[in-house]
């Protein structure tokens, strides 16, 4: 899906359809659905190819999101608030704040973050559903 | 507030949602970037914008947003129109400005999201 604005957001969309019915709490469900659509709209921005994966259990939510492509060289600055090499056609788009990785990270009960430069970034979160039902 | 009463107040003209403006609101957010939509905005809250882009109704779809309020004449294009009608989303035009938007729901009791960032 990388490069490819069209459809971008249309796996978040899945992905909350999906969730919708197995019967979620809202809470959970937005914010997985967040947390997808960040890294959705991240791999279509800096990515060539890449893949959503959910994993649902009982008291959580999995999403990993998998791309080949320019990778992040430093993760420490890409997940800083504001921090965006994002083009003109992406801040058309009204993306290119710099806010997605941090937004993902504070929405994810659990955040994980891998990039090789060259080959791609590995992003894995987990929402759990238990914890979300209690503070809501 | 209903959908109603603010089509009224902001002269705006309804692209999709004829059926749903008997919906109230309370909330609004405004922003032309998506991501501090993602941030910021509450579920059932009115999203005001200047983009026209299918990606705010993704983001207004992925957040539980009720309505889009498109400022400043902005018209939703061919995707977008089609895509909020998929997902349900209702769309208002109006051909005022994002600022007096905004000041005319303040006035009529309708209150930001959040106040600040960093308070919820
Ligand atoms: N999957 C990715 N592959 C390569 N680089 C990435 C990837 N995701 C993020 N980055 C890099 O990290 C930066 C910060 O990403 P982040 O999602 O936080 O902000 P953004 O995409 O620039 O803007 P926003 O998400 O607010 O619209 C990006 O500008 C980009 O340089
Ligand atoms: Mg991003």
């Amino acid at each position: 899906m990388g490069g490819n604005f069209d459809n971008a957001g249309e796996v978040s969309s899945n992905i909350k359809t999906v969730l919708k019915q197995i019967g979620l709490p809202k809470d959970v469900i937005r914010k997985a659905a967040l947390v997808a659509y960040e890294s959705e709209i991240n791999i279509v921005s800096y990515a060539r190819k890449g893949m959503i994966r959910l994993r649902v259990v009982p008291d959580s939510i999995m999403i990993e999101a998998i791309d080949e492509g320019q990778g992040i060289p430093d993760i420490e600055q890409a997940m800083q608030p504001g921090f965006s090499t994002a083009n003109q056609k992406i801040r058309e788009m009204g993306f290119g704040a710099g806010m997605g990785l941090c937004n993902i990270k504070s929405f994810s009960d659990v955040f994980h973050i891998s990039s090789e430069v060259g080959k791609g970034t590995h992003l894995r979160m987990i929402i759990r559903a238990s914890s979300a039902v209690l503070n809501s | 507030m209903t959908l109603h009463e603010i089509r009224k107040l902001l002269d705006a003209e309804v692209l999709i949602g004829e059926d749903q403006l008997g919906m109230e609101v309370n909330t609004a957010f405004v922003a032309d970037l998506m991501s501090d939509v993602l941030a910021f905005a509450t579920a059932g809250s009115l999203l005001i914008t200047g983009l026209t882009n299918p990606q705010v109704v993704r983001t207004a779809d992925v957040l539980d947003i009720a309505a889009i309020i498109m400022g400043r004449g902005k018209r939703p294009s061919q995707e977008t129109f089609q895509l909020a009608e998929e997902v349900n989303i209702p769309i208002l035009t109006t051909k005022y400005i994002l600022f007096e938007i905004a000041g005319r729901l303040y006035a009529r009791g309708i209150r930001g999201c959040i106040e600040k960032v960093g308070s919820k």
